[in-house]
């Protein structure tokens, strides 16, 4: 009934069987994960949307770089009929996916180890599956906000065309779903990375971060970024990522693209490529608690 | 298994942090409602052997079994049956207390009621506040609920007074007490003798990873029968006596006086010179 005693040998497994059915006679069975995955998102939900921090700091944001780039080059036009404020908007959408995903989850793991949170949930019966399916919703619910907030800013200031047929939104959809899980799982492995997290953990997961939404269209048009800096941020998954959201949301800069258009093929790769790879991080270096706490 | 009556049985316990022994070579058993405190210095090894026990830590050797079951092997089953109260635990700052404990009382297949819970540990004025703004005290009394929502069989308690003033170490003293009336087994770990001496049914003090001493608060390290130093004054002074048979002594000077000694004390070591007598003066 546990998966930590279902991998030990037979001869303990039915020892720990009898055990637990001669103690269980009068217990109650253990609630179900996924009730206890409902409450864990419920719970991660209410404590972001409440800490002044990541609202202002993760979600609140891309908002205010969107505002402030767009009003910046409100009159620059790139030519073929493209707004710099167009382009802006689709790359904010990808680091904004990111900021909720990669960023947010890199800095509150490292400090709910810090703080001994993990250490405390993995002393209750809480099955650790519950903990990571807590924090999915949580990423999913906001990274929802993130972009509705940004889609919404490009409608109302910069004649932002939502796309029209299910086919781009199925693009949409996907771009989405495979950035969230590559960057949570790259988030939750950078969450170890820090020594400290009170101390330096803010600026080492974000460094890297800040850096990538330079080189892959985020901050400046991708058009812009000299070659060899677009082939280093083709390496990861955010580029991909924004290359996608402005195939969704502003086909007509095609001509602005470098190389080869789109390549949605390319980027379900790219991006499938960094959840094995996230995926394989976090179950080698996932720690419940700070090596050096003893 | 419980034919022993033991909530915790340990054998041989052996643990080393890169060839530094933290526990070298543990034996204890703790009775089911037990109130059990390990006593020593920062280093000696009482937070490494908790950990063992709770689950956390591995160990090098020795047989461990913890509610009839080895903490190494424990799944979630044998989790709900114990609770943990840890050193220095802050988190979910922006939850109020209600919402935590009702959120952990959730984990449990029969938790106790968190209303309830938040009332045993004195919360209940701040059921509705965000835990960043309780105070220190209020914050530990918040990790005791935590611990105990799941109705724990057995709880570890890890220094749990550490930074409370007097008025609230009497007032967590008092849930100990109702708890451990009500049949729980209580691990507690400290390096406060007054709160072991207040809480404990048995004391074991521990010191560079062994066992020097057990036994109950009264006559840990043979204080109950240890020598006892009478002193009183006469015409040069104060003078005392070390003495197997106070009573004697007090007599045959009452004798000598024709009525009352001047100035009589009559000692035993107390737990505090016991205590730094077995860990040999480290504070």
């Amino acid at each position: 009934m546990n998966p930590a005693t279902s991998t030990s040998i037979a001869t303990t497994t039915s020892v720990n069987a009898t055990e637990s059915s001669a103690v269980s006679g009068s217990r109650a069975p253990l609630p179900a994960v996924w009730r206890i995955a409902l409450a864990r998102g419920r719970v991660e939900l209410k404590a972001f949307f409440r800490e002044r921090q990541s609202v202002v700091f993760i979600l609140a944001m891309p908002a205010v770089m969107l505002i402030l780039l767009g009003a910046i080059f409100a009159n620059e036009q790139t030519g073929h009929g493209v707004s710099v404020g167009d382009l802006y908007v689709a790359g904010l959408i990808g680091g904004g996916v990111m900021a909720t995903s990669y960023q947010n989850l890199g800095i509150s793991i490292a400090f709910e180890r810090e703080r001994f949170t993990l250490k405390r949930l993995r002393g209750t019966p809480m099955p650790p599956a519950a903990y990571f399916a807590g924090k999915i919703i949580q990423v999913i619910v906001a990274a929802i906000a993130e972009t509705a907030v940004l889609m919404l800013i490009g409608v109302l200031f910069y004649h932002l065309g939502l796309p029209r047929s299910l086919a781009v939104w199925w693009t949409f959809t996907w771009v989405f779903l495979l950035g969230v899980a590559a960057c949570s799982l790259l988030g939750i492995a950078a969450s170890s990375v820090p020594r400290s997290a009170a101390r330096n953990g803010v600026a080492v997961i974000t460094l890297p971060f800040v850096v990538l939404q330079f080189i892959s269209g985020v901050y400046v048009p991708f058009f812009l970024v000299p070659s060899w800096l677009q082939d280093i941020a083709a390496l990861f998954p955010l580029e991909w990522m924004c290359r996608g959201m402005r195939q969704v949301f502003v086909p007509h800069a095609v001509a602005l693209e470098p190389g080869q258009p789109w390549q949605p093929g390319q980027t379900a790769l790219v991006l499938s490529v960094w959840v094995v790879a996230g995926l394989i991080l976090c179950l080698t270096t996932f720690r419940w608690q700070n090596k050096r706490d003893r | 298994m419980n034919a022993t009556g033991l909530a915790v049985s340990v054998q041989g316990l052996r643990k080393s942090y890169g060839g530094v022994k933290a526990v070298n070579g543990i034996d204890l058993g703790i009775a089911r409602g037990e109130v059990f405190a390990l006593l020593g210095p920062n280093g000696a090894g009482k937070t490494t052997t908790v950990e063992i026990l709770e689950g956390y830590r591995d160990r090098d050797d020795g047989e461990v079994s913890v509610l009839g079951t080895d903490p190494r092997r424990g799944g979630a089953a044998w989790r709900a049956r114990i609770g943990i109260v840890l050193q220095l635990a802050s988190d979910a700052p922006e939850l109020t207390v209600a919402e935590m404990v009702t959120h952990f009382a959730g984990f449990y297949p029969s938790p106790r009621r968190p209303a309830e819970v938040i009332d045993l540990v004195g919360l209940t004025d701040k059921a509705r506040s965000r835990i960043h703004s309780l105070s220190g005290g209020q914050q530990r009394r918040l990790d005791v609920a935590l611990g105990l929502v799941g109705d724990p069989e057995l709880l570890f308690l890890d220094e749990p007074t550490t930074g409370f003033d007097p008025a609230a170490r009497r007032a967590f003293w008092e849930v100990v007490h109702a708890l451990s009336g009500s049949g729980v087994t209580v691990l507690l770990t400290t390096h406060y003798l007054d709160e072991a001496a207040a809480l404990a049914d048995r004391v074991a003090v521990i010191r560079d990873g062994v066992i020097v001493a057990a036994g109950s608060p009264a006559d840990l390290g043979g204080r109950a029968v240890a020598e006892a130093v009478v002193s009183w004054q006469d015409d040069d002074g104060t003078r005392s006596e070390r003495t197997a048979e106070p009573t004697r002594l007090v007599a045959s000077l009452a004798a000598s006086f024709g009525g009352e000694i001047p100035g009589l004390t009559v000692s035993r070591p107390s737990l505090e010179d016991v205590y730094l007598d077995l860990i040999g003066g480290q504070r």
